[in-house]
């Protein structure tokens, strides 16, 4: 079997929320399942579904808490169904529905949220959701996903309609590189992936910060600390075996996602570490703060959501 | 509809108000207002009109309901347990820990509840996912909700009432429970929501007003319905707390549960209330 990584500083850059509008319009003939959008159907995607398959679309408007609970009753009524909207208002807007609509009686409902942190880009604040995995984690019955890159987004489409019960899928606008080669790579809801073996840190990093995970890792190896990369591509269930391992073995850990660091991936990580590993951390994300205008690559490093930010991290714990 | 059907159909509501009363009072907590002002319609759907069946609770082609003023559940859980879909007995135990009957309809919990409702909007939404589901499937069930006056001051129903419209949900009925009150008072008072009728038929909505306590009046819209090519909103004028003559038009009633003195007043009026009505079932 080949590498799971594509090693190819120039592999093509694909956002994740066109793998995902794809995967359903592929998966769209294999199995029974709606999909729901608010008006923002060219933007998720799902628009792609929506003219192969009309009779199992469903556009609500822009009407958000709505389609949370259509979809609920949809799904109530025995068919899976994915609902998409941005992040900031799929999941921020109508939490609550989500909350009691969906998660509570654990229907079949895949929320997919696109536009999904800064790299939304030029919108600015408003419309960049760092909050979204830190509110999805903290409901029962919920599964999140952060998939890295289109190979993995595509593959956790098929996954979680086979996973029964709600999840919270976390898509993104900004084209990214494709890290994972789809021959190779396999996708299993709750398990972590290391990308690369390491003794001296281990960097976990989730959805599209994994591709600048491996760049410092490469940095870091030239200054001679060995890294350890792990994709947490679930937040929830998150793979505590892993964590354990990794902390056990590098003593050093840090974090890295495009979210705030209240809540997502470093909070998630560290309930696991300081109740059974007490480890020394760092974390990568957005510091308590809200986005602002600009190009997705510029905020990414004016938020220090890069190479370096995870280096300079690494370094101060060593 | 014949004389001897409503009759008795007027005897399983007066039945429902006796259960409501029981389970809210057990409870030490509750609903009785909005419970006591929907027992026709809840009589009518359970014991006329829907299809359902007590020994397979999930069947496919059953028609749905959805609570959407769920705090309201004493009285669907009365309904449910008169039509066999757990006993009787088990009314008692509403509320408290370690029982099904949770103070909010459990879909996963309580066999004969097709969506777990509580949160106010919601449930109108759920019964339109229901109703798009069987349009786009060709399913032939219908889909029953129940909302309220106050529930209509919930952006989220008049968000459901475009989509119903927009999708010609006429396998679509809705109930609305106009008691004229919700917790804090006169629903005109607090936020007026009316004219409900003209708001709905401006959303395209097919709109009948009735005494949403004759049997004979809730037949025949829903009758009327069936016929519609449009989702169907039934204004039921009602009377919150109908029953007890101390609870009859007055908001203190709407959440709270009666102590053991004005329990037995309750208790006496609405036994019966009861009684007279199994004697007119009885005696056609």
């Amino acid at each position: 079997m080949g590498s799971i990584i594509i090693n190819d500083k120039n592999s093509k850059r694909v956002a994740t929320r066109v793998a995902y509008g794809n995967a359903l319009a592929d998966l769209g003939g294999k199995y029974n399942f709606f999909v729901m959008d608010a008006d923002l159907s060219g933007s998720t995607q799902t628009a792609i579904f929506g003219k192969k398959y009309p009779e199992r679309f469903v556009n609500c408007g822009i009407a958000e808490g709505n389609m949370m609970s259509v979809a609920a009753g949809i799904a109530a009524s025995g068919v899976p169904v994915f609902a998409s909207s941005f992040a900031m208002f799929a999941c921020g807007r109508a939490f609550e529905q989500i909350r009691n609509s969906i998660a509570y009686p654990g229907l079949n409902v895949k929320i997919c949220a696109t536009h999904a942190g800064v790299t939304v880009g030029e919108d600015g604040a408003t419309h960049q959701f760092c909050e979204d995995i830190a509110l999805m984690r903290a409901v029962p019955n919920m599964t999140v996903i952060n998939p890295a890159d289109a190979t993995e987004a595509a593959l956790a489409v098929e996954a979680i309609l086979q996973h029964y019960g709600p999840v919270y899928m976390r898509l993104g606008r900004f084209a990214v590189p494709v890290v994972f080669d789809k021959d190779n790579y396999k996708f299993e809801v709750g398990k972590g992936v290391v990308l690369a073996d390491g003794g001296d840190v281990a960097i976990f990093a989730s959805g599209i910060m994994n591709a600048a995970a491996l760049e410092a890792r490469e940095t870091l190896a030239a200054e001679g600390i060995d890294a350890a990369v792990i994709n947490i591509h679930t937040i929830k269930p998150i793979d505590k075996e892993i964590i354990i391992k990794y902390a056990e073995k590098t003593k050093r850990i840090v974090t890295a996602e495009e979210h705030t660091v209240i809540g997502g991936l470093g909070s998630a990580v560290a309930d696991v570490t300081s109740e059974h590993c007490p480890t020394r951390m760092a974390r990568v994300g957005v510091e308590d703060e809200f986005g602002l205008s600009g190009k997705a690559a510029e905020l990414l490093d004016y938020f220090c959501l890069n190479a370096a930010g995870i280096v300079a991290k690494v370094k101060s714990l060593m | 509809m014949e004389r001897e059907k409503l009759l008795c159909l007027d005897e399983a509501a007066a039945k429902i108000r006796c259960l409501s009363l029981e389970a809210v009072f057990n409870a030490e907590s509750g609903h009785p207002g909005g419970s006591l002002s929907i027992a026709e319609i809840i009589a009518y759907l359970y014991f006329e009109r829907m299809n359902v069946d007590p020994s397979n609770p999930e069947m496919p082609d059953r028609d749905r309901f959805v609570l959407s003023k769920g705090h309201t559940c004493p009285a669907l859980y009365a309904a449910l347990a008169m039509r066999g879909f757990f006993p009787e007995e088990e009314i008692k135990t509403v509320r408290r820990l370690g029982s099904r009957l949770q103070g909010h309809p459990d879909m996963h919990k309580v066999p004969g509840v097709d969506m777990s409702t509580g949160s106010l909007g919601h449930g109108i939404s759920a019964a339109c996912g229901m109703a798009v589901k069987a349009k786009r499937s060709c399913d032939r069930y219908k889909v029953f909700a129940i909302i309220g006056d106050g529930e209509t001051q919930e952006g989220q129903v008049w968000e459901a009432a475009m989509f119903a419209a927009h999708y010609k949900l006429n396998n679509l009925i809705t109930f609305l429970d106009f008691n004229h009150l919700q917790i804090d008072g006169d629903v005109r008072e607090v936020m007026n929501p009316t004219p409900l009728d003209e708001k709905f038929a401006a959303f395209g909505w097919y709109v009948q007003n009735i005494d949403g306590h004759s049997i004979e009046e809730i037949d025949s819209a829903v009758k009327n319905a069936d016929k519609s090519d449009k989702p169907s909103v039934i204004i039921c004028t009602t009377v919150k707390g109908k029953g007890v003559s101390y609870m009859e038009n007055n908001a203190d009633w709407h959440g709270k549960a009666p102590n053991k003195d004005d329990h037995e007043v309750a208790f006496l009026e609405l036994k019966a209330a009861h009684e007279r009505a199994r004697e007119a079932c009885k005696n056609g």
